[in-house]
C-alpha cells in the first residue's frame, strides 16, 4: 500500500499492542466459556488414559520398556499438532461471521490479527502441555535425562506448535467458512496416527512406513523420546528424520514458517474480494 | 455545494465472469442519508466493500472525505464505520467486552475505551445486557451492538449494509431510530437495503442500482414522480367497465388494467391531474363510480418499474 504510512516504529508498536489486545480477546473467550477450555484440556488427558491402558495392554515396545513411557512423547506431539485445528477454526469463524471484515475496516494494525491468533494459541498450547505433563507423571511417565534435555524437548514442541499455528491461519483464511473448517477437524486423527506416535513404524508396509517416517509428527515424537530418554529411540538403518529428529523438527518449523507466514499475510491483506 | 463526502466514479469490479460493478457512480453530500436500492446481486454489497476499503476496484476510483479508498486506505478507515448483514461481533464475549476490545483496536486508551463502551451501551439501551455474552442476545440486540461497535470512533461516514435484514418490525424500528439520531448529529450514512419502506423512511436521496450501475437517483418523491400517480376506480356497476376503460385510456394514454371484477387501475403520466376533473370525466361518460382514488405510487412500484422485475424481490 502506498499509504502515507506512519513511521515503522509506531506501526510495529501498534502491531504488538493490537496483537496483545487480540490475545486478550482469546483469553476473554475462554474465561466466559470455560467449558471449551476444559474440553480442550481433558482431551489430552483422556488420550493418555485411553491409549496408555487400552493399547498399552496389548502393544509390546521394541527393545522392552514401558508402553506409557513410549506413548507420552507421541501424545505430546499429537497435542502440538492440534494447533493447526484450533487456529484454523478460529480464523475461519472470524472470516465467515464478518468479524474479519470489521477488523479490516478499522484503523488497526493489519498484521495484528494473525499474530494475535497465533500468540493466543501459544498460551493455550502451554496450558495443554502442562496438563499433559501432569497426566503423564500420574501414569508413570517421566523424563530421564535431566533438566536441559527436558527443557529442549518442550522448547522444540513450542517452536513447532507456533510454526504449525501459521499453517492453521492460512488454511482458515483459505476456507473462510467455519462449517468447512469444522468438517476438516476429524482429518487430524488419521494424520497424527500415521506416525510412530503409537506404534513403531517398522512393522508397517513399505509405502505406509515411508509416509509415517516422513510425517513431522514422527520427527517430533522421535526427538522427544530422545531428549526425555524414553524408550523407542530407533537404532540401525532408519529414515533420515528419525535418525536426526531434532534437526528435522527445526527444519520442519522453519519450512512451515517460511511458507505459511507470507501466504497467510497475503491472504489476510488481500483485497480482491 | 460542498464536496460530497462519499464520491465514487466509474467503479468496475469483476469476479471471474461475473461483472458485479459496471461503472458505478455515487455522490453523497455530507450529513445526508443515501439509500442504495437494488435487487439481490445488483452490486450493492460490492460497492460498499470497495468504499469501506475491504476490496479494491478493478477500475474507477472512490474517495471518502477526500481520501482515496485505495491509496489512502488508512486515513479512510479512521473515518468510517461499517455495520452489515452479519452481527460482526465476538459472540463469546459480552457486549461490553466487545466494545472495549474494538475500542482498544481503534487505538483508544484503556480508560477511553472503557468510557466509550459505557457511553454507547447507555445511549443505545444495551446497558442491561452489557455483561451478558452476545450468544444470549436477541437478533435485534446483536444488530444494535454491531451498529454501535461501528460508532466507537464517531465516524464521519457510516456504511450500513442491509442493517435490518431478517429483523422483526420492532427491532427494525429501533435501528431506524438510532440511525436518525446519528444523522441528526451530522453523520453521513450510506445505507443499502432491499426494503423500500426502509429507504423511504430514512433516505434523503436514493440511488437505484441494477446490474452494477446506478440506473436512477433522486429523492423518494422525485423517483415516485417519474412514474406518475396511480388512479384506481371502483365501479358501482361492473357493466360500466367498458365506458370507464375508455375514459381512463383517454386520460392516461395507456390501457387501464382490471384489478377486480368492478375495478380498474391506471398509471397517470406526470402530475397535474385533479381528482375533481377525473370524476367529472367519468360522469360525462355516464359511469357511476363507487370510489375514485388518486395515489402516489409506492417506492416498490418505482423500483419494479426501474429494475424491470415482474415479481417483488
Amino acid at each position: 500500500m502506498t499509504d502515507l504510512a506512519p513511521p515503522l516504529g509506531r506501526r510495529l508498536r501498534w502491531t504488538f499492542t493490537d496483537g496483545l489486545t487480540l490475545v486478550g480477546r482469546e483469553l476473554g473467550r475462554l474465561r466466559h466459556d470455560p467449558g471449551e477450555l476444559v474440553a480442550a484440556l481433558i482431551f489430552p488427558a483422556v488420550m493418555v488414559v485411553l491409549f496408555g491402558y487400552v493399547f498399552g495392554s496389548a502393544i509390546q515396545v521394541p527393545d522392552g520398556g514401558d508402553y506409557r513411557e513410549y506413548l507420552m512423547p507421541g501424545l505430546f506431539a499429537m497435542v502440538t499438532f492440534s494447533a493447526v485445528m484450533g487456529v484454523m477454526t478460529r480464523m475461519a469463524a472470524d472470516a465467515s461471521r464478518g468479524v474479519m471484515d470489521r477488523f479490516r475496516s478499522m484503523p488497526m494494525a493489519r498484521l495484528a490479527v494473525p499474530f494475535g491468533q497465533t500468540g493466543a494459541d501459544l498460551l493455550v498450547g502451554l496450558l495443554m502441555l502442562a496438563v499433559m505433563v501432569g497426566a503423564g507423571l500420574l501414569v508413570g511417565w517421566q523424563p530421564h535425562r535431566g533438566l536441559i534435555p527436558t527443557a529442549q524437548a518442550f522448547l522444540l514442541m513450542i517452536v513447532l506448535r507456533y510454526a504449525l499455528s501459521w499453517a492453521g491461519v492460512y488454511v482458515g483464511l483459505a476456507v473462510k467458512n467455519d462449517q468447512v473448517a469444522d468438517a476438516m477437524v476429524p482429518l487430524f486423527l488419521p494424520f497424527t496416527m500415521l506416525s510412530n506416535a503409537f506404534v513403531p513404524t517398522g512393522g508397517m508396509p513399505g509405502w505406509l512406513r515411508f509416509l509415517a517416517d516422513w510425517n513431522p509428527v514422527s520427527a517430533l515424537t522421535a526427538a522427544a523420546r530422545e531428549l526425555f530418554g524414553n524408550p523407542g529411540v530407533p537404532s540401525g538403518n532408519v529414515a533420515w528424520p528419525l535418525a536426526h529428529p531434532v534437526t528435522a523438527v527445526l527444519l520442519w518449523s522453519a519450512a512451515l514458517l517460511v511458507i505459511f507466514v507470507p501466504l497467510s499475510l497475503r491472504a489476510y491483506m488481500r483485497r480482491g474480494r | 455545494m460542498a464536496d460530497p463526502v462519499v464520491f465514487a466514479e466509474g467503479l468496475h469490479k469483476s469476479f471471474g465472469d461475473t461483472h458485479a460493478l459496471r461503472g458505478l457512480d455515487l455522490s453523497v453530500p455530507s450529513g445526508t442519508v443515501c439509500g442504495v436500492l437494488g435487487p439481490n446481486g445488483a452490486g450493492k454489497t460490492t460497492a460498499v466493500r470497495i468504499l469501506a476499503t475491504l476490496s479494491d476496484p478493478d477500475a474507477g476510483h472512490a474517495r471518502i472525505a477526500g481520501y482515496d479508498v485505495v491509496r489512502e486506505a488508512g486515513k479512510v478507515r479512521a473515518r468510517i464505520g461499517l455495520a452489515g448483514q452479519h452481527a460482526a461481533v465476538d459472540e463469546k464475549l459480552t457486549g461490553r467486552g466487545n466494545l472495549r476490545m474494538f475500542g482498544r483496536l481503534s487505538h483508544l486508551s484503556r480508560r477511553e475505551a472503557h468510557r466509550r463502551a459505557d457511553e454507547l451501551l447507555e445511549r443505545f439501551g444495551l446497558m442491561d445486557a452489557a455483561d451478558r455474552q452476545v450468544t444470549g442476545y436477541s437478533g435485534g440486540m446483536r444488530r444494535r451492538l454491531d451498529l454501535i461497535t461501528s460508532l466507537i470512533l464517531r465516524p464521519e461516514v457510516l456504511f450500513l449494509d442491509e442493517p435490518t435484514t431478517g429483523l422483526d418490525p420492532r427491532s427494525r424500528g429501533e435501528i431506524w431510530d438510532s440511525v436518525r439520531e446519528l444523522v441528526a448529529e451530522g453523520t453521513t450514512v450510506l445505507l443499502t437495503t432491499q426494503y423500500l419502506d426502509e429507504a423511504d423512511q430514512l433516505a434523503d436521496d436514493i440511488a437505484v442500482v441494477d446490474h452494477g450501475q446506478v440506473i436512477a437517483t433522486g429523492t423518494p418523491d422525485e423517483l415516485k414522480a417519474t412514474i406518475g400517480d396511480r388512479l384506481d376506480v371502483v365501479l358501482e356497476d361492473p357493466a360500466a367497465l367498458g365506458p370507464a376503460a375508455t375514459v381512463l385510456k383517454a386520460l392516461a394514454g395507456t390501457d387501464p388494467t382490471m384489478t377486480g371484477a368492478d375495478r380498474l387501475s391506471v398509471a397517470l403520466p406526470g402530475g397535474g391531474f385533479r381528482l375533481a376533473d377525473i370524476v367529472r370525466e367519468l360522469d360525462r361518460a355516464g359511469v357511476a363510480a363507487a370510489d375514485v382514488g388518486l395515489r402516489r405510487p409506492t417506492l416498490d412500484e418505482v423500483f419494479l418499474r426501474l429494475t424491470d422485475r415482474k415479481e417483488l424481490v
